[in-house]
C-alpha cells in the first residue's frame, strides 16, 4: 500500500474532463477497461457465487480417498486435508472477501471526504489538528496496530474488522481530498456561486464535491486495495473469524494444514491467486483514473518523438493550484512541523501541486 | 537545522500517540492476559488470578496516572515486562533476539527495491511509451500480489519442488549462532530467497510511482532548456529531471515503509524466518498481549526513525529546506 505522497491535486480542468469522460465507456482508457472487466467478473462471483457452490465449504468429507485430492471431475479445485471442497470455500470466500473491502472502502472514502472537506472548509486550526491527526497516523505502520487492535478485542468477526480497518482508513484519502478541495475553492466558478448567494453547504454539495468525484474514485480504489490487502494478511495471521470462510482464512487453513509441504497447490493458489487478481483489477482501474485526469500519463501512442523527448499533442498548460492559505499564527506554527511545509517556502508549490492520484496505490497498499 | 527539529518534534508527537494508544488499549478493551491464562486453563481457581497478576506485573495498582507515568518509564527503560506464554522470559529479550534478523534481511531487501525500482522508473519515465510502458500490466499484478503469496508460491517452486533454496528458518539446523564464517554463510544463504521476495513485490511500486513522477517532471520547460542547450541526454535525465523526481519519491519512501514492514512481517512466517514477525503471530495465537504490545512498540518506533532518516537526506538533497532555514 502505499508509496503515500503529500499533497495530490489534479488540474481542475482536466478533472472536470475526465469526468465526462467517465460516462463513456469506449472512451475509458484500455488500462480502467481491463480492470473494470476483471472486477466484474469477481463482483459477480462475489454475488452469484454462494448460490452455485458445488458443496457446502465446511462440510468435511469422511472418505479418507476425498481427503487432500487434486483437480478432478467432482471437485473441480480439489480437496482440502479434510476433505472439503475447495472450489467452494473460494465462491463463498471472495464473497465474504469483497464484502469487508467494499466496506470498508465506502466508509473510510466517506470519513476521507468529510475530514478533508471540513479541513479546508473551516481552515485555520482545525485544518492544522485534521492534518496533524491524519500526519500521525499515516507514519504508524498499521498492520502491527491492527494486529494490536484486532488481538485484543473478544470477538474476531467480520463486523470488528471492518470498522478497525475503516477507522485506520481515511488519513491519507483526507489529505488529497483537502488539498484538492483548497484548489477548487479558489477557482472561478466557486467565486462565482458564493457572489450569486449559495449557501456554503450548497456550493460543498453541488460545486466543490462533484468536481472531484475521480478524485475520490481513486480514493475509494485505493482503500478497497488497502482492506483486502490487510484482510487477507490478518486473516493470514489467524485474526479473523476462523470458522467463515474468505480468502485470508482459506489461505491460514492452507498454511496451518502444511498444503504447501504436502504438495496441495490446488489449496493454496486459488483463494492467492484471486486476491492478485482483485488487486490488479484495482491496479489497473485506478491507474485508468489516473490517465483520465491527468492527460499526461496518458495517449504515449500518440507521442511524437522529437531529438529523443517524447512530446504529447495532449500535454496541458500547466495551472498551478494556489495553496496559498491564511495561516494565524498558531497554526502556522503546528503547519511547519509538517513535511509539506518545506515545499509551501520557496514557491515550490507546482512541484507538488499536480502530482498523480494513484501514487499511493503503487505499492498497492500492501500490509 | 529549524526544519529537522520541527520534524524531530512532530515525531515525537506521533511516538506518544502510539505509546498512548499501547497504553490505553489494553484498559478499554474486555479480556487481558490473565483472563486469556484463565480461560485457557479452566481448572484453575479465581483467587490464582491475583497470583498471576503479581506475578507477571501485568495489574494496574494506583490511579490512572500513576500508572501511565510509570509505564512511560518502562517503555524508556526497554522494560516491557515479563512474557505470559514463555513465562521466565523478559519480553525485551525475546524482541532482542528477532529484531537484528528482521531489520538485517528486510532493511537490505527495501533499500534494495527502492534504488532499484527508482532506477527502473527514471528508464521508464523517460522512454514514456516504450516498452517498460508494455511491461505495465505484468507490475501492476506483482504488485497487487500479497507479499505472503508470493513467498508460499517461491517457496514452492524454488525450495521444494527444485532444492535451490532452503525450506525456511534463518540458519541451518547444524549450525550454532555466532560470528564464523560458516554461521554467516548459512544466514545469508536462508536470507536470499525471502529477500528477493520482498525485492520483487515492492519493486514495482516504486517504479510506476517514479515513472509517473519522471513523465510529470520532464514535461517542465527547464528539462526543455536544458535539452535545448545540447547537453547530453545522460546529464538531461539524470541532474534535470531524476533529480528533481526523487523528491516526491523519497517523500513516498518514508510514508511507504510502514507497508514495507508490515507486508514482510507477514512473510517471515512463511519462512519461519526467526524475525520480529514471527515473534508477533505467535504472540498472536497465544494470546500473548505484552508481547504483541511491545512488538508493536518497537516496529513503530523502527518506522518513525527511518523517517526521520529520510527527513535527513531530503534536507541534503532539497535546497529548498536548506534556504530555508537560513531564513
Amino acid at each position: 500500500m502505499a508509496v503515500v505522497l503529500p499533497v495530490t491535486t489534479v488540474d481542475a480542468g482536466a478533472l472536470v474532463e475526465g469526468r465526462q469522460r467517465l460516462g463513456r465507456w469506449s472512451r475509458l482508457p484500455t488500462k480502467a477497461k481491463a480492470g473494470a472487466i476483471l472486477l466484474g467478473i469477481f463482483v459477480l462471483a462475489a454475488i452469484i457465487g454462494p448460490f452455485v457452490t458445488p458443496y457446502d465449504p465446511s462440510y468435511q468429507n469422511p472418505s479418507l480417498s476425498l481427503s487432500l485430492h487434486g483437480p478432478y471431475a467432482a471437485h473441480l479445485l480439489g480437496t482440502t486435508s479434510s476433505g472439503q471442497d475447495v472450489l467452494s470455500q473460494l465462491l463463498v470466500g471472495i464473497r465474504l472477501t469483497m464484502e469487508l473491502a467494499i466496506l470498508v472502502g465506502a466508509i473510510a472514502t466517506v470519513l476521507s471526504v468529510v475530514v478533508g472537506v471540513a479541513a479546508a472548509t473551516f481552515g485555520g486550526l482545525w485544518d492544522e489538528f485534521l492534518s496533524l491527526v491524519s500526519n500521525v497516523f499515516l507514519v504508524i505502520p498499521a498492520l502491527p496496530l491492527l494486529v494490536v487492535l484486532l488481538g485484543m478485542l473478544p470477538q474476531k468477526g467480520q463486523a470488528p474488522t471492518i470498522i478497525v480497518l475503516s477507522i485506520l482508513g481515511w488519513p491519507w484519502g483526507a489529505k488529497v481530498i483537502r488539498a484538492q478541495t483548497l484548489a477548487i475553492r479558489n477557482r472561478d466558478f466557486v467565486a462565482a456561486a458564493r457572489e450569486t448567494g449559495e449557501s456554503t453547504w450548497r456550493i460543498l454539495a453541488f460545486e466543490i464535491i462533484p468536481n472531484q468525484v475521480s478524485l475520490i474514485a481513486a480514493n475509494f480504489v485505493n482503500t478497497v486495495l488497502y482492506a483486502i490487502a490487510t484482510s487477507v494478511a490478518l486473516a493470514f495471521i489467524g485474526l479473523a473469524d476462523l470458522s467463515s470462510w474468505s480468502l485470508g482464512t482459506m489461505l491460514y487453513w492452507a498454511q496451518s494444514q502444511q498444503a504447501l509441504t504436502l504438495g496441495a497447490w490446488w489449496w493454496f493458489a486459488p483463494p492467492g491467486l484471486a486476491v492478485a487478481l482483485i488487486g490488479t483489477g484495482l491496479v489497473l482501474l485506478n491507474t485508468g483514473i489516473d490517465e483520465l485526469v491527468n492527460p499526461r500519463l496518458r495517449d504515449a501512442a500518440n507521442a511524437s518523438r522529437i531529438a529523443g523527448r517524447r512530446l504529447q499533442p495532449t500535454d496541458p498548460t500547466p495551472v498551478l493550484a494556489d495553496l496559498s492559505l491564511q495561516r494565524t499564527r498558531v497554526s502556522a506554527f503546528l503547519h511547519s512541523f509538517s513535511r509539506s511545509s518545506l515545499a509551501d517556502g520557496g514557491g515550490g508549490n507546482g512541484a507538488i501541486s499536480r502530482r498523480s492520484t494513484t501514487s499511493r496505490s503503487s505499492n498497492g497498499g500492501q500490509p | 537545522m529549524a526544519f529537522l527539529a520541527r520534524r524531530v518534534a512532530f515525531y515525537i508527537v506521533a511516538a506518544w500517540v502510539a505509546l498512548t494508544v499501547n497504553f490505553f488499549l489494553p484498559r478499554a478493551m474486555p479480556g487481558n492476559a490473565i483472563q486469556a491464562i484463565m480461560s485457557k486453563f479452566p481448572g484453575l481457581q479465581p483467587s490464582t488470578y491475583k497470583a498471576l497478576q503479581a506475578m507477571l506485573g501485568v495489574g494496574h495498582p494506583g490511579s490512572l496516572w500513576h500508572q501511565y507515568v510509570s509505564y512511560l518509564g518502562d517503555v524508556a527503560r526497554f522494560n516491557f515486562g515479563t512474557d505470559v506464554s514463555q513465562y521466565p522470559a523478559k519480553v525485551s529479550t525475546l524482541i532482542g533476539q528477532t529484531v537484528p534478523w528482521t531489520l538485517t534481511l528486510v532493511g537490505t531487501a527495501t533499500i534494495i527495491a527502492f534504488v532499484l525500482g527508482t532506477a527502473l522508473g527514471i528508464m521508464a519515465g523517460w522512454r514514456h511509451g516504450g516498452s517498460f510502458d508494455r511491461a505495465l500490466p505484468g507490475l501492476m499484478f506483482l504488485q497487487a500480489i500479497p507479499y505472503f503469496f508470493l513467498a508460499l508460491i517461491l517457496l514452492d517452486l524454488l525450495a521444494l519442488q527444485v532444492h535451490v533454496f532452503p525450506i525456511g528458518s534463518g540458519y541451518g539446523q547444524g549450525d550454532v549462532p555466532g560470528w564464523n564464517s560458516a554461521f554467516i554463510g548459512s544466514a545469508i544463504y536462508h536470507a536470499l530467497l525471502p529477500a528477493f521476495t520482498i525485492v520483487i513485490t515492492s519493486v514495482a511500486g516504486w517504479m510506476l510511482q517514479m515513472r509517473n513522477v519522471m513523465i510529470t517532471t520532464i514535461g517542465e520547460d527547464y528539462v526543455l532548456a536544458g535539452q535545448a542547450k545540447g547537453l547530453k541526454d545522460r546529464r538531461v535525465i539524470l541532474t534535470y529531471a531524476a533529480r528533481n523526481a526523487l523528491l516526491p519519491q523519497l517523500q513516498g519512501f518514508g510514508l511507504a515503509l510502514g507497508f514495507v514492514v508490515s507486508g514482510a512481517i507477514v512473510m517471515e512466517i512463511v519462512f519461519s524466518y526467526p524475525g520480529i514477525g514471527l515473534l508477533l503471530v505467535n504472540a498472536v495465537t497465544s494470546n500473548d498481549y505484552p508481547l504483541m504490545q511491545a512488538i508493536f512498540l518497537v516496529i513503530t518506533f523502527a518506522v518513525l526513525l527511518a523517517n526521520l532518516i529520510v527527513d535527513i537526506v531530503i534536507v541534503f538533497v532539497d535546497p529548498r529546506a536548506r534556504t530555508r532555514e537560513a531564513t
